[in-house]
């Protein structure tokens, strides 16, 4: 049979090149032009997939994006794109086709075990059955059989690239009405961008015969190419899928790129972003099935998609093809199937009178129309072999092997009303029309219900002045050539919907690609659903990637129909991107592997690398996590570091820390207000620690400023905080205190940071020329001097977050490299380890220095973490002071800051564990807090801690229980200052 | 995604700016009592139509402005200054 379905001549597709394709491992040749399903149905082959739910075989319903059946794997291995939609997919040399979704073939599915149990399984069977014992026991069962395609498991080996684009008018659709206001608008002095999603521009001129006396489709496609070839201000894209609206006119759409996928390309596919400043849709209409019994097998296509296949690929649906509808639209596609010579054994209208010429035209080429005529029931098994029908009282069985159905032409408005935009029902065209509501979008042709060309022209002109004249432009009038078409007798109407009867509505389908029947709908509004949007959850009638196209209109007038209302009076269901399914690396375009996010390095980066650093990721920074020595276990290097720090001195990298230069004469009053404490009496050359609040009166990053001069602070932040301080400072400066005068600077990156601690870090610097004078006499702990070190300005901070005598050192960052040299270098002969940043939180924890974020919660104020009189006998108003009076903040039992140490000394704990007042197994009890810290010291010798403990302050001594992953344990409370309690350490 | 009119920049992408709230909430004074302060913490108008909040431009110049939109549309009507009041807008049916 193979071969008989292309025709010897006609089409659009290039006979001297032959394209070698394989179908579930057969070899195949289509042609140049061709694409999956019509190389497919010119192979002969009809049945390529497997239904949803009942695994019933399925063909090709339609010649576009539309499909609901024909979807396939496309190409191998990692290239291989699942679901990808045979009828819109262009056919490419050595391409390796699959069907999806059966077991274990395509020819013998197990799963169509389901079928023939369908009257167990309506709408909802899941929800209903599967709640005993648990959902999650069939879950894993249920999740293998449910979906399409599976996904290719290889890393994507293409490229996919980013555009964008601007345009004062963006057409959308490259069929006659496109191509028609892209015309008008470029020629109006207009910068216009015409998307067309298919490889040809033309629309449904490239599926139309000749009509003699008039230009062909051919020449008018080609010549309305050639006109807007030659606009300079129009840009054409071929191959592009307009797939969502955004705010203030941003369209998404994905560029395809034609190569076969062995070959190499720059990119696979592209991400369009364009922002218009008017959209015109021109994107057409789908047409609607007919619901009617067994409306699935293969070989039922809408009729239209018939004459698609006929005249653009050369293939013949079949040798004996019927017709249905309800619309004039069969009419047409009766004639062009008996011009190819192919038999049209009937043609059956719903339509009690149609019209008197279009059925003489019929039967002048032998073709028996039956008004009045309703299919009842189909027959066949891979292949439609005949069909019953009713018409008047009569009943008659006629022979076909392939049906084409008509239920008449919806709009495609997806991206109408992903733009907020509503639809109204046109009785007349029995439809869903764009209201014309939006100011900047603008449906236009058959996508705005003007389904005739001849009325389309009109309106096409009428919608372009309007918006060329909200652009200041005067629409030009002439309409070329290729524009003007004849009186058409067609009315593209169809005033009905299409359905047949009250027989088998559990085996007429209404959404092909979920598998949902007339009696899904039935149920759904029997068990009482009444808005549309619940039926369709609960049917899944139009979801996924179906989004009613070809489904809408039907379940709409069924849902009408069963609940006794008008088909406006149900609504209509929220259209979702995208409009067709995205491949996710288009989305993610270059910016995936290392090019996901920029990485920031620290100016000693490589100095780091030769120290042999372990790096991680902290915010943005790449920052070494320790330096590991050979054969060494990760915690071996943090005990060897911390101890070192503790013993002799340490040198590490603190850059990322947020710096700010606050100045101006306002300076102290704005720093007074930021902070909780007390900024305004620090005399120049001191520095004080300070709590930052937000307005609820929780802590939200710590930090030193040091005073500088009278007007000018030297500011550190957290580093994970910096850039949500620096906006912080802004919006109080700028919003609520407009009247200080003040500038910050973000000073973060300009300076590198180095922080140089332990008992001897002070004879490592003396050893440094240098002309600050470093004794402890003339620079005590909490100060900070300005000069010059290795011939550098810089900025040396004496502050601690490791509980030894400390020195932080910031010269400009393009120094920071040569400093860490020198510094670690006359470090070598007092002992000096660089240490990252895993022991320096080591040292913290030991030393109880705070970590905000991680030993803070949304909810902790100064109080709860010791800071309550600092606050409380600070002067004036301050960001949050206000909230730290209110009751709740007030209350004695808050999570408060603790230490907290493993009763037996042996014994580990972990950050995140729950704190409780009695042992687990006494239910209920509430969480008395939770470890928010943990490590095992190396200066102690055990796992210490700290946690936020309900009234945790006044329990030291006692001991709480420990629970972590259902394991239990003893702790004691204690001071949050593991180490070194008197801080002599400090030296100061 | 909206186009916004930074008033010292121009119009730009949204991506640019950073969100701050609605605008012209008078901040209390430690005095005032605490349904006040509550009401300047958690409070918020909620409106659907025209709406007056803060943007900063954060990937641009930085600076907080006011704006007033409209949040059924998301029509910008005016941008002004954190300091400016509230612009009255002209009369009449402005969808």
């Amino acid at each position: 049979m193979a071969g008989a379905f292309r025709l010897s001549a006609g089409g659009q597709i290039d006979r001297t090149r032959s394209l070698r394709f394989t179908f579930d491992g057969r070899s195949l040749t289509g042609f140049e032009g061709d694409t999956i399903a019509s190389a497919l149905l010119g192979a002969g082959i009809g049945v390529v997939g497997r239904g949803m739910k009942f695994h019933r075989p399925r063909g090709v319903l339609t010649a576009g994006l539309e499909e609901p059946n024909a979807f396939v794997a496309a190409g191998s291995s990692a290239r291989r794109e699942p679901t990808v939609r045979a009828t819109a997919e262009p056919l490419v040399e050595g391409l390796v086709v699959t069907s999806q979704n059966h077991w274990p073939s395509l020819t013998v599915d197990f799963g169509r075990l389901n079928d023939l149990l369908h009257r167990l399984l309506p709408a909802g069977f899941y929800n209903k059955t599967f709640m005993w014992p648990s959902w999650h026991v069939f879950e894993p069962a249920i999740r293998r059989m449910a979906g399409l395609g599976i996904a290719p498991d290889e890393p994507d080996p293409d490229r996919y690239e980013w555009r964008n684009a601007h345009c004062d008018v963006l057409v959308i659709g490259g069929g006659t009405a496109g191509l028609l206001a892209a015309s008008i608008a470029a020629r109006s002095g207009a910068r216009v961008l015409l998307l067309e999603s298919d490889r040809v521009l033309g629309g449904a001129l490239k599926w139309e015969r000749a009509v003699p006396g008039t230009l062909t489709p051919e020449r008018r496609i080609r010549s309305a190419a050639e006109d807007l070839a030659a606009i300079a201000r129009l840009r054409v894209l071929l191959n592009t899928t307009a797939v969502s609206v955004y705010d203030h006119q941003l369209v998404t759409a994905v560029e395809r790129s034609t190569a076969a996928q062995s070959s190499p390309v720059r990119w696979r596919q592209r991400w369009w972003r364009i922002r218009a400043k008017h959209i015109v849709l021109a994107t057409g209409a789908f047409e609607q099935p007919l619901v009617f019994p067994y409306n699935d097998r293969p070989g039922i296509f809408l009729a239209d998609a018939i004459r698609h296949y006929l005249n653009r690929y050369a293939v013949a649906a079949g040798q004996r093809v019927a017709l249905a509808t309800n619309n004039d639209t069969a009419y047409e596609v009766a004639l062009d199937l008996r011009a190819a010579g192919i038999t049209v054994p009937c043609l059956l209208d719903t339509r009690h009178n149609p019209d008197p010429e279009l059925v003489r035209s019929a039967t002048a080429v032998g073709v028996e129309v039956h008004p009045d005529a309703r299919i009842t029931s189909t027959r066949g098994g891979r292949r439609i072999e005949s069909l019953r029908f009713t018409a008047g009282t009569a009943s008659q069985e006629v022979a076909c092997d392939a049906l084409g159905m008509s239920g008449g032409w919806n709009p495609v408005a997806h991206l109408y009303c992903q733009a907020g935009g509503r639809l109204r029902f046109d009785a007349h065209g029995a439809c869903l029309v764009p209201d014309g509501g939006l100011a900047a979008i603008h449906a236009i042709g058959a996508a705005a219900g003007a389904f005739m060309r001849s009325s389309a022209t009109a309106q096409v002109r009428s919608t372009l002045a309007a918006a060329l004249e909200a652009l200041n432009l005067c629409a030009e009038t002439d309409l070329p050539d290729w524009a003007e078409f004849p009186q058409s007798r067609l009315s593209g109407a169809t005033g009905a919907i299409g359905y047949s009867g009250q027989a088998h509505r559990d085996r007429a389908w209404v959404d092909f690609q979920h598998d949902v029947t007339a009696s899904d709908i039935d149920l759904a509004a029997r068990e009482n659903f009444v808005s549309v949007e619940h039926v369709k959850r609960y049917t899944t009638v139009g979801m996924s990637i179906e989004q009613g196209k070809t489904s809408n209109v039907n379940a709409l007038a069924i849902l009408a129909a069963q609940t006794n209302r008008a088909i406006p009076d149900v609504g209509t269901t929220t259209f979702r991107p995208p409009f067709v399914p995205v491949t996710l690396g288009t989305i993610a375009g270059g910016r995936n592997g290392r090019f996901y996010r920029p990485v920031r390095l620290l100016p000693a980066h490589s100095q780091h690398v030769a120290l042999g650093a372990e790096f991680e990721d902290y915010g943005a920074w790449q920052r070494p996590a320790c330096y590991s020595k050979a054969n060494e276990a990760r915690h071996e290097a943090i005990s060897r570091e911390v101890r070192a720090l503790r013993t002799a001195v340490g040198l590490f990298d603190a850059s990322p820390l947020g710096k700010f230069l606050v100045r101006g004469p306002d300076a102290a009053e704005f720093l007074d207000r930021m902070y909780a404490n007390t900024m305004r009496t620090l005399v120049p050359g001191k520095a004080r620690y300070g709590l930052m609040l937000n307005e609820q009166g929780v802590v939200i990053d710590d930090g030193v400023c040091a005073r500088l001069a009278e007007d000018e602070f030297w500011v550190n932040t957290t580093g994970a905080g910096a850039g949500r301080i620096a906006a912080r400072f802004e919006e109080w400066l700028q919003g609520e205190w407009p009247e200080l005068q003040v500038v910050t600077t973000d000073m973060t990156s300009a300076f590198a940071t180095l922080n140089l601690a332990g008992p001897r870090a002070r004879e490592v610097l003396a050893s440094l020329p240098c002309d600050i004078d470093v004794s402890r006499a003339a620079f005590p702990h909490m100060q900070i001097r300005t000069g010059t070190l290795c011939g550098l300005a810089c900025r040396i901070l004496r502050v601690s977050f490791t509980g030894e005598l400390s020195y932080e050192i910031s010269v400009p960052a393009e120094f920071g490299a040569s400093l860490w040299e020198r510094i670690y270098s006359a470090g070598r002969r007092f002992g000096i380890e660089p240490f990252g940043i895993e022991s320096l939180l080591v040292a913290r924890t030991e030393k109880g220095y705070l970590h905000v974020g991680a030993d803070t919660d949304g909810s902790t104020v100064p109080d709860d973490i010791g800071f309550g009189p600092a606050v409380a006998n600070k002067i004036g108003d301050f960001v949050g002071r206000r909230s730290l009076t209110l009751a709740e903040n007030l209350r004695r039992d808050r999570l408060q800051l603790v230490g907290l140490r493993c009763a037996a000394a042996a014994e580990a704990f972990n950050a995140g564990a729950h704190l409780l007042d009695r042992k687990l197994a006494k239910v209920p009890q509430d969480s008395a807090g939770y470890l928010t810290s943990a490590c095992l010291s190396p200066t102690l010798n055990q796992y210490v801690g700290l946690g936020l403990l309900r009234n945790g302050r006044a329990r030291h001594g006692e001991t709480v229980y420990l629970v972590d992953g259902g394991r239990e344990s003893i702790a004691v409370v204690v001071s949050p200052t593991h180490y070194d309690p008197a801080g002599s350490r400090l030296d100061d | 995604m909206m186009q916004i009119e930074c008033p010292f920049c121009g119009k730009r992408d949204e991506t640019e700016f950073t969100y701050g709230g609605e605008a012209h909430i008078a901040r209390p004074s430690l005095q005032d009592d605490d349904q006040a302060w509550a009401n300047y913490l958690y409070f918020r108008d909620n409106i659907k139509g025209v709406h007056a909040e803060r943007w900063r431009h954060a990937y641009g110049c930085g600076q907080w402005f006011n704006a007033l939109r409209d949040t059924s549309t998301h029509r910008f009507l005016a941008v002004y200054r954190v300091t400016e009041p509230r612009p009255a807008l002209p009369t009449g049916p402005e969808r």
